[in-house]
């Protein structure tokens, strides 16, 4: 039985006088695939982002039983400024942060994981692109590049499935059913509930409190 | 008048000229690349607020130690330090959102300090802390200002990396690096720590102009953080330039000149910049169009 590598105990967080999650309490297994579903304000991001360590909990603790660097973050492709003048290469590179922190450089070696990352998700040949001259599924893509370089294993997506073609949809499934195979401990926040059913052993319905938490047949068990 | 007469001619002629001109050298090079990130972080309003906020620190150190660079220099900046911590804190601890909570800030700011150089000092005390007075630049405002610019270039050359990634994927940053605030703050000194080098030579009034105004019109010409903030720095400098000349050739206020010269800059970048200035946007519209007949 694997132990769990993330543990809530009866977490809240609000913002201002509203509560985004009351009082959450449970774990993440090492090695599991996990769906979060839930309306929208239902506090999934909240909860992804509590885990990566970008929000604090008002209440309650989350226990994690990894350092800061195991744990890789993709937040929604709506929270990144994609106007900021950078170039693709740039941005990936950014996933090399538990190596480089904040001032080390960057070597070869660094470089051509970068690269490889970049051409495991199909977008090999942008490097040199602005953020602004991709395509939605690019930029997918490019987040899903900086990821693979982080090589955390413990991984949190936020709606990486969003506004994306079919075709970038299976590319990135297959990464995260890669990832699963590879022991990797995976947490999605996602709407597409037939995506939920084919690729997600254990799912976690949210609507601030846990509405239900086990596996994806149980829980969604009746739903649409 | 001869060509040398008219460009090189009143630097190589007077001490207060040359003075004023490595002045604007300092500024371009330390408050340039700060305009690229305030502009970058959507703060451009931010930074002409918090250079209000430097008039009642200037003003203390006015009333103490006269009209001398340090003094007025080092109240700037706790002044300054203060008011960009207390809008950070009002806007936490309430509902007011920073830039609000920054426009109470800033005009409280420039009331109180406007109020107490009156108290001892004269209109032409006043303006000069206003409208500051490049030409009168001394050695010790000139070594102040470049001080400042040194330090500025090698504290943002340090926390360069973070800072990109807090402008431009902030979760992403706190997700793999828990000090934040600790960028934030840093640069929010440099910005202040620039303001109190501008306020030398431009007022407070103006300290901001070599700051932001370069900075837009790089927008225009530049399409990632390093080139814009090498042109953010030769427009600075190409407007002090400018303006020190317009300044003597015609009797103008040398700020105004100066500041004058920058938004010339931009008015030029924005009608002919060619990352997404008016003439090539129209170009390109104008091509697409014939290429694709309706």
């Amino acid at each position: 039985m694997n132990g769990p590598v993330v543990a809530l105990d009866a977490v809240s967080v609000r913002y201002g006088r509203t509560l985004a999650l009351d009082g959450v309490s449970g774990a993440f297994a090492r090695g599991s695939l996990t769906a979060l579903v839930g309306a929208n304000g239902a506090g999934k991001s909240t909860l992804l982002k509590l885990v990566a360590g970008v929000l604090a909990p008002a209440a309650g603790r989350v226990i994690r039983r990894v350092e800061r660097g195991d744990i890789a973050y993709l937040p929604q492709s709506a929270d990144v400024d994609r106007d900021f003048p950078m170039s693709v290469d740039e941005f990936v590179l950014a996933g090399a942060w538990a190596r480089s922190g904040p001032f080390g450089g960057v070597g070869r070696e660094v470089r051509a994981a970068a690269a490889a990352a970049l051409a495991t998700v199909g977008i090999e040949g942008l490097g040199r692109r602005g953020l602004d001259e991709l395509s939605g599924g690019q930029f997918q893509r490019l987040l899903f590049a900086r990821l693979i370089l982080q090589d955390a294993p413990v991984i949190l997506l936020d709606e990486p499935f969003a506004a994306l073609d079919a075709e970038t949809v299976a590319d990135l499934a297959d990464l995260i059913r890669a990832w699963h195979a590879a022991g990797r401990t995976v947490v999605a926040a996602l709407h597409e509930l037939d995506l939920v059913r084919k690729l997600f052993p254990e799912t976690l319905h949210l609507a601030r409190a846990t509405v239900a938490w086990g596996p994806t047949a149980d829980v969604l068990r009746g739903a649409a | 008048m001869t060509l040398y007469d008219a460009l090189i001619g009143p630097f190589a002629d007077y001490g207060f000229m040359r003075r004023a001109l490595v002045a604007c050298l300092a500024l371009a090079i330390g408050s340039g690349p700060v305009g690229v990130f305030l502009m970058l972080r959507r703060m451009s309003l931010m930074g002409d607020a918090m250079s209000h906020a430097v008039l009642p620190g200037a003003a203390v150190g006015f009333l103490i130690a006269g009209l001398s660079p340090w003094g007025m220099g080092l109240g700037g900046l706790v002044a300054g330090l203060l008011v960009a911590l207390a809008a950070g804190a009002v806007s936490r601890a309430t509902r007011l959102r920073e830039d609000a909570s920054l426009a109470g800030f800033y005009l409280a700011s420039l009331a109180l300090g406007v109020l107490l150089v009156s108290t001892r000092g004269n209109g032409r005390d006043l303006l000069h802390l206003l409208f500051g007075t490049i030409l009168a630049v001394n050695d010790a405002s000139l070594f102040l200002v470049g001080g400042i610019a040194s330090v500025s270039v090698v504290a943002l050359a340090a926390i360069y990396r973070p800072l990109v990634l807090e402008c431009c994927d902030p979760g992403f940053l706190r997700s793999v690096d828990g000090r934040g605030a600790l960028w934030h703050s840093a640069f929010l000194g440099l910005v202040v720590l620039n303001l109190v080098a501008g306020f030398q030579a431009l007022g407070t009034l103006m300290a901001v102009g070599l700051m932001m105004l370069p900075a837009t019109a790089a927008r225009f010409w530049a399409r990632q953080v390093g080139p814009l903030i090498a042109v953010a720095m030769a427009v600075a400098f190409a407007s002090g330039y400018l303006g020190l000349l317009a300044s003597y050739h015609f009797r103008l206020p040398s700020g105004p000149a100066i500041v004058l010269a920058a938004a010339g800059f931009l008015a030029v970048s924005i009608l002919f910049g060619r990352c997404g200035g008016l003439l090539h946007r129209f170009a390109a519209e104008l091509s697409l169009a014939r290429r694709e007949p309706s």
